[in-house]
């Protein structure tokens, strides 16, 4: 597996997200509330791109009338039929053995650190006083 | 008997290295804004439009009773770059959906302005006019792939006769549209003048779910979830089948093509075998009908795939269009909406390549005569 840099941290806003092409594949990184997550662009449904899909929060029930909100942003809503997914580990809601989408590692590192490292930077020059969006493929 | 069914595999469509191209019989266009409609709207018409808005039995205008799990219940990606809503920018679709998935034609499906359930008959004639002429002018025309269908509401019986013979004789339309819940059942022979043109013009009917033409989404009344009223368009495509067939339409009127749209097609098998079941007990009831009802469904009746039921094993999704019947399905994605079928992976269990053949191009073709 090879680590690939693929965005400054300041390239990715909050809520926001970033498409890249790491070894041939369409991977699309989310900032949700400081963290990275990498995935797959495309719904294992019928492959709708996740780029566009809502980043919504946990919405739970113990009866019916009461709400309960958790985890703020982390849950990824597909564009098309709705179906969701948990940011961190790609697997889906409704039945997480059997459906989710691919994930890869994300680390956020400086510059400085970087230096040292076996990377690929493909497309943008690194300066040390920044810090980067990793993915492991 | 059926033209489709009879209907033998050309060569080149048994080979599986040929290039399937799609045919999508259900695509909504949107208007960008009601404006679009001012040329083809008469000024009083366009006034009365402005200060009196929609005539629905709706609680509150330019709504529906029901949030639709996505803004103007559109696939997220579906919002053209240049602004406008899903569906109004032709360049966007062409980009998008159309040169994509390789669609040979797309059949437009206007859900504008709730077009059939207006209250207002000379409001509701006048605008399916406009809607019919703004088909083609922002459509039809720019695209040709895109297919244009004669909207009529069949309340007004005589305002829909009248539109109809304007249409037919442009030529370019490729079915007539009428609503899914109207007034009454839609077998009440009061529509019958509308079946009977078409028929005689070959034109199918097509019948798109939606709307609520006064009635309660389900047969036991106003659910409260919009999940839950969802699943009414199946009840309400099985409660009108029933009456089509039973009230003698199909009888009647034996070259009369009825098409349902985003109906899907998982409660077919249980609809007609009630029906047939029930036929032979009371057939006295109804004498005029001289045939089993899944006769007539399986020689009049035709009905698009989405949405499709997604069963947990394969095999049972297989059976049922077996059930149905591979000739009975016509393919159609619902592009720009919320529920879009990707043709590449919307039947999640396998098909021959004629088969694939036969739902995505060669059904449609003989239907609708492309
Ligand atoms: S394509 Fe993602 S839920 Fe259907």
């Amino acid at each position: 597996m090879a680590r690939h840099i693929v965005a400054s941290t300041s390239e990715i806003p909050p809520g926001g997200n970033k498409v890249v092409d790491v070894a041939g594949r369409d991977i699309v990184v989310f900032h949700v509330n400081g963290e990275f997550f990498a995935l797959l662009n495309r719904c294992p449904h019928e492959g709708a791109p996740l780029e566009k899909a809502a980043c919504v929060a946990r919405l739970t029930s113990p009866e019916p009338g009461v709400y309960e909100r958790s985890r703020v942003g982390e849950m990824l809503r597909c564009p098309w039929h709705g179906w969701e997914f948990d940011m961190r580990n790609g697997q889906s809601w409704f039945d997480p053995k059997r459906v989710k989408i691919r994930s890869y590692p994300v680390a956020v590192e400086r510059g400085d650190e970087l230096e040292k490292g076996p990377y690929v930077a493909e497309t943008f020059p690194v300066h040390v006083e920044d810090s980067y969006v990793i993915v492991e493929v | 008997m059926s033209e489709v069914i009879d209907r033998p595999l050309l060569e080149e469509e048994k080979t599986a290295t040929t290039r399937l191209r799609i045919v999508d019989c259900d695509v909504h266009p949107s208007l960008r804004s009601t404006d679009d409609l001012n040329e083809f709207l008469p000024k009083r018409w366009q006034q009365h439009l402005r200060e009196y808005g929609s005539h629905l039995r709706t609680p509150y205008l330019f709504t529906t009773p029901y949030p639709r799990s996505s803004p103007l219940i559109a696939r997220r990606d579906a919002w053209p770059p240049t602004g406008g809503v899903p569906g109004s920018d032709l360049a966007f679709m062409q980009k998008q959906h159309l040169d994509p998935l390789d669609v040979e034609f797309g059949i437009l499906q206007v859900l504008d302005l709730f077009i059939f359930s207006q209250q207002n008959l000379e409001f509701g004639a006048a605008i399916q006019r406009a809607i019919n002429d703004w088909q083609l002018a922002f459509w039809s025309h720019r695209d040709p792939r895109l297919k244009a269908s004669i909207l009529v509401g069949q309340d007004g019986v005589d305002l829909a006769i009248a539109e109809i013979e304007r249409c037919a004789k442009i030529g370019e339309y490729i079915q007539i549209n009428v609503s899914p819940r109207a007034n009454e059942p839609l077998g009440r022979r009061r529509y019958w003048p509308i079946y009977e043109r078409a028929q005689e013009l070959d034109l199918p009917l097509g019948i798109h779910v939606g709307g609520y033409g006064g009635h309660p989404p389900t047969g036991g009344g106003w659910p409260s979830y919009y999940v839950e009223e969802h699943q009414s368009n199946a009840h309400t495509i099985a409660a009108q089948l029933a009456s089509l067939v039973i009230e003698g339409v199909p009888e009647r009127f034996p070259r009369l093509k009825i098409v349902f749209i985003e109906g899907g097609f998982g409660w077919i098998p249980s609809a007609v075998w009630r029906m047939d079941q029930h036929f032979e007990r009371f057939r006295s009831e109804v004498p005029h009908l001289k045939r089993k009802p899944s006769e007539y469904v399986r020689e009049n009746f035709w009905f698009t795939t989405q949405p499709i039921d997604e069963p947990d094993e394969a095999r049972h999704l297989r059976a049922l269009i077996e059930w149905v019947g591979i000739d009975r399905l016509l393919f159609s994605s619902d592009y720009p909406h919320w529920d879009f079928d990707d043709p590449r992976f919307a039947f999640k269990t396998p098909l021959t390549e004629a088969e694939r053949r036969k739902i995505f191009s060669t059904n449609a073709r003989a239907v609708y005569k492309f």
